[in-house]
C-alpha cells in the first residue's frame, strides 16, 4: 500500500478503503434534495435543460469529428525543465492520472456527429458503471478525459453542441460525488436540507477533502477547472464560505484560457453550476461577464483569425458560436438583477463601441420589459454598431423578440417599427430577411392596425417572390400567418387587407397551403360568432375552402377528408344572407360546385337548402305566394339533383326522405312524390353490409329503421292522381319483397308487420296527423269503400305472407323461437290496430297467441302484462268483445 | 485445541482503526483507536502487541551510487520513534467481532525530533502502527500495520508574507544560447509569498504584457530538492512533485492570470534540514511559447506549518 509516491496512488488507496461502506440507496434522497434547491431559483429562471436541445439542434456539422482520449499532445512536448532529474517511475505515475486506462491511448477518428454523441453517451455510461462498481479513480479519469475534449476546437462550428454533451457528463459526476458524501452523513438520520458543516462527520469531510486535493493536482487547466466546478456544491460539506470563496477563484482561473471561445463556454459552465448552487452570489456572475468582455478583442487577434482561416469559417458564423454561452451568462446575470446593473451593462456595451455580439446577448438575456422600455435606446445602439462581423438583422431579430412580449412606450412604437423595418427591408438574403421579418410581424400586429400589417405583408411578398424564395421559408411564412391570426379575429378586417390573399398565394406547396388554410379556418370557426354575408369574407373564405377542397385527391386519408369537410361545413354554417333567401340558395349552388368532392359538405348543403325552404315556409306562415312557391320548388330541385351524387346509400335514403318531407311541408306534391319514389327505387341498391367506423356491419337494422320512418311519412302523402291507389306503399312493399335479405332473416316479415298499422291508420276517417294545406288520402278518397277494400286486400296479402312465413319456421329450436316472436308481434299489431269484433280476425289473433306460446319460447312476463292490458281495455264499453277473446287466451305454464 | 490451522487462520481478520478520520497526530498527543478482530470461532492467542515506529528512509539516486560509496553508512534508516505496548495478554478471544481500544502516546525518546510525515523519492519519513497477534504452535502469527500521519508542531514565530515580484524578458534570462534569436516578450508577475504556510495554497499572479510569439502554456512546477549525506559528501536531487498548468494557449495580454497551487498532502512537508538529510522545495514558473521556447523562473520556497 505504501509504495506509491504520488497523490494518485494514495488517493486510490484511501478511496477503496472508504468505499467499502458505500450504500446504494443514495440516489433517491439526493435527487429530492436537488429538486428543492433548483426550486430556490424560481420558476421564472429558464433552466439549462431548455437550452440544451436548442443548442444541439442549432450547432451541427457534417464534418468528421474525433475523440482523443489520451494526452497525446502533451507527450510529444518539449521536456519539462528539471525533468531530467525526475525518475522514470515518478514520471509515469504523474501521467497516469491523464490516462483513462493505464497505457491506453484511444483515438477515435472520422466520427459523424451522431457517432460522437453516442460515444460521449457511452462515456457517460461507463462513468456511472465505474462509479457503481466503486472504481472512483476510473470515474474521475473519465471525467478528466472528457473535460479535455473541450479544449479541442477543431470543427469549431460543433463546439457549442460538444459543450452540451460533455457538460452532461460533468453534471452526472457532480451529482454522484455529492450524493455519495451526502449519504456518508445519513447515519443515523439523513442530513436536513439546510445542513451546516457541523452536521457533517469527519469521515465524510475527509472524503470530500480528498476529492478537492485530487482535483487540485490535475495537471491541465481546463479539466482542473471543469471538474472542480462540477463538484462545487460539495464545498457545503467543508465550510460555510467554501462556495463563496471558490467561485471568484475559478472565475479568475478562466483568464488562463487562451482560446476565447473555450473560455466563454467555461464561464457559461461556471455560471451554470453557480446559479444552481448559490444563485445569490452575483459578484462572480458579473465578474464572468466583465472578464468575458475584455477577451473580446482576442477574437480579432492572430490566433483566432488563423484558426478560422484554417477551418474556413466566416467571422459572423464564428461569432454566432458565442451566443449560447453569452446568452446564458447574461441570463444568469440578469436574473432578478436590479435595474442599475442592467443599465451598467448597457453602458459597458456602449463603451465597447456597441459590440454587436454583446448587444445581441443583452437583448436576448435581459427581461423583455427592460429592453422594451429602452427600445429606442437599443435601436440607437444597433445603429452605431460596427457592421462587420455581426449582421444587424440578427440584432433586430433579438430586439423584435423582446418587443413581441413586452410593450415599448406608446409614443415610440411607430418610430421603432419604422426604424426596424428600414433595416429589415434592406436585408438581401431572403432566409435572413424572413427570419427577422417573421419576428417583427408580431410587434406590428400587437400594436398596429390593418394598414401597417398590410404594408409588412407587401414587403414580405416583395422579398420572397423573386426566385421563388418563399419555397425555402414556409415555416416562417406560416408563422407570420399564425401571428396575424392571433391578433386579428375580425375577418372582415383581415380579408380587407389587400396583401393577405396574395400572401397566401406564396404557399405553393400543396401540403403547406392546406395546412395554412386549415389554420385560418380553425380561427374563423372559433372566433366568427355572428352569421355573415360580408362579400369580402365570403369571397376569401370560399377561396380558402376551395383550396382545402382541391387538395383532396385519391390518396387523401379519410381522416384528413373528414377534418377538411368539418372546417368547410363550419364556414357554410356561418353564412347567412338573412331574408335574401335567393342569394343564400345561389350561394349553395356555388358551394356545391366548389366542394363537390367532399360528401359531408354536400350533405350539409342539402340540409342548408332544406332549412332554407322551411324558413321560407315559416316566413310565409305556410301560405306560399307564387314567388315563394317557385323558390321552394327550386330548393327541392337543388336537393333532388344533389342527392344522387352522394355515394353513401344511407345518406341518400335519409336525405330523399327528409327532402320529401320538406317538399311535402311546402306543398310541392310532385316533388315530394319524386323524392319518395327515388328513395324507394334506391332501396334495392342497399348492400347487405356496410362499413360503420371502419367495421363491416350488417345493414339490416339501419334499413329497418329507415323503412319504418318512411312508412310513417307515407300516411300523409296523397296518392298521385295518375298512378293507382297506394301507389307508393305498394311500390315500397314490392321493393321489400324483391330485396335479397339475409338468409334466415325475418326482416321482410317484420316490415310487413309494421306496414299493417300504416294501412290501419290509412283506413281511418280522420288521420292521426296531417300537413297544413296538404290533402292526404283521407280527403282525397273521403272514405271511399273502394279505397278501403284496396287497403283490406293489401292487408290480407300481407297477413297471408306473414302466416306463410310463420309456417316455415318449424325446423329447429332457433326458428321456433323466431316463430314465437313474430307471431307475438303480429298478435300485438292485430290487437292494437285490428277490429277484433270480426270473428275471423279474433280467431286469427287467438291462434297467433297460441302459436307464440306453443313451444315455450314466449316471455311469460310480457304475456302476463299483455293479458292485463287487454283486460283493462275490455272494461271500456266499446271494447267489451275483448272479454271473450281474453277467455280464450291461455297462458301456458312452463314445465 | 488442535483445530485445523488453515481453517482457523482463514477466518481471522485483524485491523487497526484510528479514531481520527484524517489520521493526523502531533507530538505529545495520543494516538487512539481500536484493534478489531473478527473470527468465527473463539480464538486462542499468545498475546496481542501494538508497536509504533517512525523511520526516515534515505536512498541514493542511481547516479550518486558509486560516486559516494564512501558514505553508504549515511543512508541507513534513521529511527525516530519505536515503542510497543501490550493490548491483550495471552488468552482466548470469543467468536465474532472484538474491538480492543488502545491509546498510544506519541512521545519521542530523548532529544529526537519527530519530523513531519513526508513521501519523497530519496527521502521518506513514515510512521506506522503495527499490531501483532501471536498464536500457538501450528498457527501463523497475524500482523497488520497502518500508517498514521505526523504533523510537526506549529512554528512559533509568525510569518509575515513578503510578496516577490518578478519580470521576465529575454534580457533577464540565464543559460541562453542565442539571445539574439529570442522573440521579444515581457512577462511580469508576483508571488504573494515564498515563505508559505503548507496548508494554504501558493498564490500570486502572472501577466503577459507582450509576446511576439503567442504563449502555448504557462505552468507551475513544484519541485522537491532532497539532499542525503554527511560531512564527507552528499547527494542532492531535484525532482518534480507536480506540474500545474495555469494558462493554455494564446492568453490575452495585460490580464492578470492567477497563480494558485495547493501543496499536495504527504508529498510536501515543512522545509526540513538535519545533519543527515535535507528536504527543500522550489517552484518554477514555466512559460512555453508556441515555437517551443521554454522560459523558466525559479523560486526557492520555505514551507512551514502554523
Amino acid at each position: 500500500m505504501l509504495d506509491g509516491t504520488d497523490p494518485l496512488s494514495m488517493f486510490a488507496a484511501t478511496e477503496t478503503s472508504a468505499a467499502a461502506s458505500h450504500s446504494s440507496s443514495v440516489g433517491d434522497l439526493g435527487r429530492k434534495r436537488r429538486v428543492k434547491e433548483e426550486e430556490a431559483l424560481g420558476a421564472d429562471f429558464e433552466p439549462w435543460s431548455t437550452k440544451r436541445g436548442e443548442i444541439l439542434a442549432r450547432f451541427t456539422t457534417t464534418e468528421k469529428l474525433s475523440i482523443n482520449l489520451c494526452m497525446g499532445s502533451d507527450r510529444g512536448k518539449a521536456p519539462n525543465p528539471g525533468s531530467s532529474a525526475v525518475s522514470e517511475k515518478v514520471r509515469t505515475r504523474l501521467e497516469e492520472l491523464d490516462d483513462l486506462e493505464e497505457g491506453s491511448h484511444r483515438e477515435l477518428l472520422n466520427l459523424s456527429q451522431q457517432d460522437y454523441a453516442n460515444r460521449i453517451e457511452e462515456l457517460n455510461q461507463s462513468l456511472k458503471e465505474a462509479w457503481s462498481s466503486d472504481q472512483k479513480v476510473k470515474a474521475l479519469k473519465i471525467v478528466i478525459q472528457c473535460s479535455k475534449l473541450l479544449s479541442d476546437t477543431s470543427v469549431i462550428q460543433f463546439y457549442p453542441s460538444k459543450f452540451v454533451l460533455i457538460t452532461d457528463i460533468l453534471d452526472t459526476f457532480g451529482r454522484l460525488v455529492y450524493d455519495r458524501i451526502w449519504t456518508m452523513c445519513s447515519d443515523p438520520r439523513p442530513l436536513p436540507d439546510s445542513f451546516t458543516v457541523e452536521d457533517v462527520n469527519d469521515t465524510a469531510k475527509e472524503t470530500c477533502l480528498n476529492w478537492f486535493f485530487k482535483i487540485a493536482s490535475i495537471r491541465e487547466l481546463l479539466p482542473r477547472l471543469y471538474v472542480e466546478a462540477a463538484i462545487l456544491k460539495c464545498n457545503r460539506f467543508l465550510s460555510k464560505s467554501g462556495i463563496q470563496e471558490t467561485l471568484p477563484r475559478l472565475t479568475a482561473m478562466i483568464r488562463g484560457m487562451g482560446d476565447p471561445l473555450v473560455a466563454a463556454y467555461a464561464r457559461a459552465y461556471l455560471c451554470r453550476v453557480g446559479m444552481e448552487v448559490a444563485p445569490h452570489l452575483k459578484e462572480s456572475l458579473n465578474a464572468n461577464i466583465f472578464d468575458l468582455l475584455t477577451t473580446f478583442r482576442q477574437i480579432s487577434g492572430d490566433s483566432v483569425q488563423k484558426q478560422l482561416h484554417l477551418q474556413k469559417v466566416e467571422v459572423p458564423a464564428y461569432l454566432m458560436l458565442y451566443s449560447p454561452a453569452i446568452n446564458w451568462i447574461l441570463q444568469c446575470v440578469a436574473y432578478r438583477a436590479p435595474e442599475p446593473l442592467l443599465t451598467e451593462m448597457m453602458e459597458r456595451c456602449k463603451m465597447m463601441a456597441n459590440n454587436a455580439l454583446l448587444l445581441n446577448s443583452i437583448m436576448r438575456a435581459f427581461r423583455p420589459e427592460f429592453v422594451a422600455t429602452r427600445a429606442t435606446d437599443f435601436i440607437g445602439m444597433i445603429k452605431d454598431c460596427d457592421e462587420s462581423g455581426f449582421p444587424k438583422h440578427l440584432l433586430y431579430g433579438s430586439l423584435g423578440r423582446s418587443l413581441a412580449c413586452a410593450d415599448p412606450p406608446e409614443s415610440e412604437r411607430l418610430t421603432i417599427l419604422n426604424e426596424a423595418w428600414k433595416v429589415i427591408t434592406k436585408v438581401r438574403n431572403p432566409q435572413d430577411y424572413m427570419n427577422c421579418a417573421e419576428i417583427w410581424v408580431e410587434f406590428t400586429c400587437r400594436h398596429f392596425a390593418k394598414r401597417e400589417v398590410n404594408t409588412v405583408l407587401a414587403d414580405i411578398i416583395k422579398h420572397m417572390t423573386p426566385d421563388r424564395a418563399f419555397e425555402e421559408a414556409y415555416p416562417q411564412l406560416q408563422s407570420v400567418i399564425t401571428k396575424i391570426l392571433m391578433y386579428f379575429h375580425d375577418f372582415s378586417v383581415l380579408f380587407s387587407m389587400e396583401r393577405f390573399l396574395p400572401f397566401l398565394d406564396m404557399f405553393q406547396k400543396d401540403s403547406v397551403r392546406v395546412e395554412v388554410c386549415k389554420s385560418i379556418m380553425e380561427v374563423f370557426i372559433k372566433h366568427q360568432l355572428e352569421l355573415t354575408r360580408d362579400p369580402v369574407i365570403l369571397n376569401a373564405m370560399l377561396h380558402i375552402c376551395k383550396t382545402m377542397h382541391d387538395s383532396v385527391n385519391a390518396l387523401t386519408l379519410e381522416d384528413e377528408k373528414r377534418s377538411l369537410a368539418l372546417l368547410i361545413i363550419g364556414f357554410i354554417r356561418m353564412v347567412s344572407f338573412g331574408r335574401d333567401f335567393e342569394q343564400q340558395l345561389s350561394f349553395c349552388v356555388e358551394a356545391r360546385s366548389t366542394f363537390c368532392n367532399l360528401e359531408p359538405v354536400l350533405v350539409q348543403l342539402i340540409h342548408t337548402v332544406n332549412q332554407l325552404a322551411m324558413e321560407t315556409r315559416m316566413v310565409m306562415k305556410g301560405n306560399h305566394s307564387r314567388k315563394t312557391a317557385a323558390f321552394v320548388r327550386a330548393c327541392a330541385a337543388y336537393c333532388f339533383i344533389t342527392i344522387p351524387s352522394l355515394s353513401s346509400i344511407f345518406s341518400r335514403l335519409h336525405l330523399y326522405l327528409l327532402s320529401g318531407q320538406v317538399a311535402l311541408a311546402n306543398q310541392c306534391l310532385s316533388q315530394a312524390d319524386a323524392f319518395l319514389k327515388a328513395a324507394v327505387s334506391v332501396l334495392p341498391e342497399v348492400p347487405r353490409s356496410i362499413s360503420v367506423e371502419g367495421k363491416l356491419r350488417s345493414s339490416e337494422s339501419f334499413l329497418l329503421d329507415f323503412i319504418n320512418n318512411f312508412l310513417a311519412t307515407l300516411l300523409v302523402v296523397p296518392d298521385h292522381p295518375e298512378h293507382g291507389v297506394l301507389y307508393l306503399v305498394r311500390g315500397l312493399l314490392n321493393m321489400v319483397q324483391d330485396y335479397t335479405w339475409e338468409d334466415n332473416s325475418d326482416a321482410k316479415v317484420r316490415i310487413y308487420i309494421s306496414a299493417l298499422p300504416l294501412l290501419a291508420a290509412m283506413s281511418q276517417e280522420t288521420y292521426l296527423y296531417s300537413i297544413h294545406k296538404v290533402d292526404s288520402n283521407e280527403t282525397l278518397y273521403g272514405g271511399d269503400p273502394k279505397f278501403l277494400s284496396e287497403i283490406n286486400k293489401l292487408c290480407e296479402t300481407l297477413i297471408g305472407q306473414i302466416l306463410d312465413h310463420l309456417k316455415t319456421l318449424t325446423r329447429d329450436e332457433q326458428s321456433m323461437r323466431r316463430q314465437s316472436a313474430l307471431a307475438f308481434s303480429l298478435f300485438g299489431v292485430l290487437l292494437a290496430h285490428g277490429d277484433l269484433k270480426n270473428n275471423k280476425l279474433s280467431q286469427l289473433s287467438i291462434n297467433l297467441w297460441n302459436l307464440s306460446h306453443k313451444h315455450g319460447h314466449s316471455e311469460t312476463r310480457v304475456s302476463i302484462r299483455t293479458l292485463e292490458s287487454i283486460r283493462h281495455q275490455a272494461q271500456r264499453p266499446d271494447m267489451a268483445h275483448l272479454s271473450d277473446t281474453i277467455q280464450r287466451l291461455a297462458l301456458q305454464s312452463r314445465t | 485445541p488442535f483445530g485445523g490451522p488453515l481453517s482457523s487462520e482463514m477466518s481471522v481478520t485483524l485491523d487497526i482503526k484510528l479514531k481520527r478520520a484524517n489520521k493526523v497526530y502531533h507530538e505529545g498527543e495520543t494516538v487512539a483507536g481500536v484493534v478489531t478482530l473478527c473470527c468465527k470461532e473463539p480464538l486462542q492467542h499468545n498475546g496481542i502487541a501494538l508497536s509504533m515506529d517512525g523511520i526516515v528512509n534515505l536512498q541514493l539516486s542511481s547516479k550518486s551510487v558509486g560516486v559516494f560509496e564512501a558514505f553508504y553508512n549515511s543512508v541507513k534508516p534513521i529511527p525516530l520513534i519505536s515503542s510497543s505496548i501490550e493490548v491483550a495478554k495471552a488468552g482466548k478471544i470469543p467468536g465474532g467481532k472484538t474491538e480492543i481500544p488502545f491509546e498510544f502516546p506519541l512521545i519521542s525518546k530523548g532529544n529526537k525530533v519527530l519530523y513531519e510525515t513526508y513521501h519523497g523519492v530519496f527521502v521518506n519519513i513514515q510512521y506506522t502502527l503495527r499490531c501483532d497477534l501471536k498464536r500457538p504452535l501450528l498457527a501463523k502469527d497475524l500482523s497488520r500495520s497502518c500508517e498514521f500521519i505526523v504533523h510537526s508542531q506549529p512554528q512559533k514565530s509568525k510569518i509575515v508574507p513578503t510578496p516577490v515580484k518578478f519580470s521576465i524578458t529575454p534580457e533577464t534570462l540565464q543559460n541562453v544560447r542565442e539571445r539574439s534569436q529570442l522573440p521579444r516578450f515581457l512577462i511580469r508577475g508576483h508571488l504573494d509569498a515564498t515563505s508559505c504556510v503548507i496548508s494554504q495554497p501558493l498564490t500570486g499572479e502572472v501577466q503577459v504584457d507582450k509576446s511576439d510569439v503567442p504563449i502555448k502554456s504557462i505552468e507551475l512546477q513544484l519541485v522537491r530538492v532532497e539532499t542525503c549525506g554527511c560531512a564527507e559528501g552528499y547527494a542532492r536531487d531535484a525532482t518534480e512533485i507536480q506540474n500545474i498548468q495555469i494558462a493554455e494557449g494564446d492568453v490575452g495580454h495585460g490580464m492578470p492570470i492567477p497563480v494558485h497551487m495547493v501543496f499536495p498532502r504527504l508529498f510536501t512537508c515543512p522545509t526540513l534540514e538535519t545533519t543527515n538529510f535535507k528536504v527543500e522545495f522550489e517552484i518554477n514558473v514555466v512559460v512555453i511559447l508556441q515555437d517551443d521556447h521554454l522560459i523558466t523562473e525559479n523560486f526557492p520556497l520555505k514551507l512551514c506549518r502554523v
